[in-house]
């Protein structure tokens, strides 16, 4: 599959830090790409040299093979970043008209356009309201209008549900999805780890200006398997069902256990075991980690604020 | 359209549409109007006046001091002395010398400025006077020295022009002009130069800076909002020549019928009508349009004033947009980063005033140069004529260093604007700023 957006040895530094330090990564055409991180661990500025606000120091920015060339590329990304905001005592129709011709459309498309999305997001009632007239999650949506009206093929989405209640998330999350069948290509920059489960297609994780962790959700997750299983028993478990080298015990309850199979021995070894015992089984399922349990265990190994560090370069 | 384009009209539109533009539009005339009225009726109402006792006349004194009801009066033969003058209803006692004394004025409360120069040169007369009449002089002569010498002269300033012909030169309307412009180059300059940070800083709590930044650069998003304001000025000053225009015209209906036909009359022959009384009016209205009309070179000085305004607006909007990019919530931030701008802009303003008394000076010709202070301070010199006040090589490198000064404080504010921007948190200091200027 070709790749949208690659990017090859990302380096910028401020002057207290080292914001991105030789980032790579490859997205593919159509899917939703999480882009992973604790605060300050330099999503942002990944982000913006991305969208052109930033000139990396180093390295190579790539959108459909061809160098990344800020002025003419910048009408195919559409951008939601995290501090965002509207002008205040614009109407709402008119302030979405002037951000879509700053994109490149024309007056009559971009009306044509908002109208359009107005509909499907029941908003028609807005187009004369002033922005200071709506509520955080109104505006939300609003920004999420803005920032697809112009059909890009890169749409990056920094905390795009954050202040959204549970009908209007998912409002949104069906769009991103009907979005990237549409095969525009997406980024996903969050903290919410279940929401990276639930909706992207691969992953990167980045800690203090470095690549972590990149991989498919599937892939990350069985990398960090922990060979745990769960097992429930129709009947209760004696202690004789346990004395045994193939696994040891997490977690014991009546008829349920947690167990960590050892290394040497197969998950078929284990059912035999309890078949032999002539215990029931009810339900047999390998624990997998979430991703929020794999980020905190990556994460946590390194202190939890970022240290400024001063470089002299 | 282009993107500065869209720019420019967004910040023009939603200034011009707002009802506070046109408020300030019609306000600001008759803010200026109350003030200057204001200010003379308070300059004249202020004046102090003395009642003083003057003690120990030797004779001549009495015949030649003068008061005035308005400031000073004096009192002689009134054995007041420095004990109870209060008491018989004297603000002062002015003791005249004799062997064991010289001039003094004794008071309770200090005499201002004005009362005591009065009183000096009413001594001063009495001194001339009797030292006159000493000298053989009778006083039916000096009376009539007096007489003409209290007429005051009307010293006309013919100057050459550059053709060769001679010009009446106006000093007065020179000044009034002058002191005008400067003055409206020096207050515009603030108003709109704070609009451009204001807007700036809006921009930046409001969240939406970095939308407009992923689609256009920031250099762009910041020279359409200082341009679009630049336009909001012009429009302002447009409405304010045509609303002038529209009171000057309709104060001829104030005029009585008569004197109107007069004026015409008087155009119409191109010269001076037999003298009378009906004609007076006439007449001075007459040679007031005149010095106005032909006193002063206006379309030149409006060219100028355009182009100072434009260039003093571009070399400060810049500097205000820059701090508007480095503070955050609190608008406190932005008081301490203001001083080093506002400085000079006071400063300059200072400078003119002293221009206008003198406007070859030294101080009034470099300050007219260096662009931090040459809009407001040649704004007050070119009104004394070009070329013969400001010679052409003054005019063109004020010109050109005002260029040269906007361009510069431009690519700094743009350097310091696409880092502040996107900074929060922490408001910059401006060594922190150049620094980020000066970076690649």
């Amino acid at each position: 599959m070709q790749h949208l957006l690659e990017i090859k040895n990302l380096r910028k530094h401020f002057s207290s830090q080292k914001a991105v330090d030789d980032i790579s990564f490859s997205i593919q055409k159509g899917s939703i790409f999480g882009l992973l991180g604790p605060n300050g661990a330099g999503k942002t500025t990944l982000l913006r040299m991305i969208t052109g606000i930033f000139y990396p120091d180093e390295g190579e920015i790539l959108l459909n093979g061809k160098h990344f060339n800020p002025v003419n590329d910048i009408s195919h990304i559409g951008y939601m970043p995290e501090e965002r905001g509207l002008y205040k005592k614009m109407k709402i129709g008119e302030q979405a008209v002037y951000l879509a011709q700053l994109k490149g459309l024309s007056r009559q498309d971009a009306r044509a356009k908002i109208k359009e999305w107005f509909v499907k997001f029941e908003m028609q009632s807005w187009w004369d309201k002033k922005v200071e007239d709506l509520s955080k999650g109104m505006s939300q949506k609003l920004q999420f209008v803005t920032t697809v009206l112009h059909e890009p093929s890169l749409i990056i989405l920094d905390e795009p549900f954050s202040g959204l209640d549970p009908v209007n998330a998912n409002l949104i999350k069906d769009e991103i999805f009907r979005l990237s069948r549409m095969g525009h290509t997406i980024i996903f920059s969050t903290h919410r780890m279940e929401q990276v489960e639930e909706i992207c297609d691969h992953i990167v994780l980045v800690n203090k200006g470095k690549k972590i962790l990149d991989g498919s959700v599937g892939q990350v997750k069985q990398d960090f398997k922990e060979n745990l299983f769960r097992i429930e028993f129709e009947d209760p478990i004696l202690p004789e069902h346990t004395a045994i080298h193939l696994f040891q015990v997490i977690d014991k309850k009546d008829r349920q256990l947690v167990i960590k199979k050892n290394e040497d021995f197969s998950t078929n070894d284990i059912l035999q075991f309890f078949i032999t015992k002539g215990l029931h089984i009810h339900s047999f399922n390998e624990i997998l980690p979430s991703l929020n349990d794999i980020f905190i265990r990556l994460v946590e190994a390194t202190p939890k604020a970022r240290q400024f560090e001063n470089l002299t370069a | 359209m282009n993107k500065i384009g869209l720019i420019i009209q967004r910040e023009y539109l939603t200034r011009v549409r707002n009802k506070t533009f046109l408020l300030s539009t019609f306000l600001l005339p008759v803010v200026m109007i109350l003030f200057i009225v204001g200010s003379t009726f308070f300059a004249i109402k202020s004046r102090e006046k003395r009642k003083v006792a003057v003690v120990n006349d030797p004779g001549y004194f009495q015949n030649n001091m003068k008061s005035d009801s308005s400031s000073v009066v004096f009192y002689f033969g009134t054995a007041a002395d420095s004990l109870n003058y209060e008491a018989k209803g004297f603000d002062g006692v002015l003791y005249l010398p004799t062997a064991s004394n010289n001039y003094e004025l004794r008071s309770t409360k200090q005499f201002g400025l004005e009362s005591k120069g009065y009183i000096e040169r009413q001594l001063n007369k009495a001194i001339e006077s009797h030292m006159l009449q000493e000298k053989g002089i009778n006083k039916a002569t000096l009376d009539s020295i007096n007489k003409a010498t209290d007429q005051a002269v009307d010293l006309n300033n013919i100057v050459k022009e550059e053709n060769g012909a001679a010009r009446q030169a106006n000093a007065g309307l020179a000044y009034g002009v002058g002191f005008g412009s400067g003055i409206l180059i020096y207050i515009t300059m603030f108003i709109f130069g704070a609009m451009v940070m204001r807007g700036v800083a809006e921009e930046k709590m409001n969240r939406i800076a970095e939308v407009i930044v992923s689609s256009c650069k920031p250099f762009e998003l910041m020279m359409g909002k200082i341009i679009g304001i630049a336009g909001v000025g012009l429009t302002q000053f447009l409405l304010w020549i045509i609303l002038i225009f529209a009171l000057i015209s309709s104060m001829q209906f104030f005029l009585p019928a008569e004197t109107l036909q007069q004026i015409q009359d008087a155009q119409a022959s191109q010269q001076n009508l037999p003298g009378g009384a009906n004609n007076a009016m006439a007449m001075k209205i007459m040679q007031a349009k005149a010095t106005l009309v032909e006193g002063v070179n206006w379309g030149m000085i409006i060219f100028f004033f355009l182009f100072y305004f434009l260039g003093g607006y571009l070399f400060y909007a810049a500097l205000f947009a820059a701090i508007g990019s480095v503070i955050n919530e609190d608008p406190q931030e932005a008081q301490s980063l203001m001083l080093p701008i506002t400085m000079p802009i006071i400063f300059a303003f200072i400078i003119l005033t002293s221009s206008l008394q003198n406007p070859n000076s030294p101080v009034a010709v470099w300050a007219s140069i260096i662009p931090f202070t040459s809009p407001i301070v040649m704004m007050g010199r070119i009104p004394f004529g070009v070329p013969q006040t400001v010679p052409y090589w003054q005019l063109g490198l004020s010109m050109v260093s005002l260029i040269g000064g906007f361009l510069a404080t431009t690519w700094f504010a743009g350097k310091v604007y696409r880092t502040g921007i996107l900074m929060y948190g922490k408001k910059a200091s401006w060594k922190e700023m150049a620094k980020w200027a000066f970076k690649k």
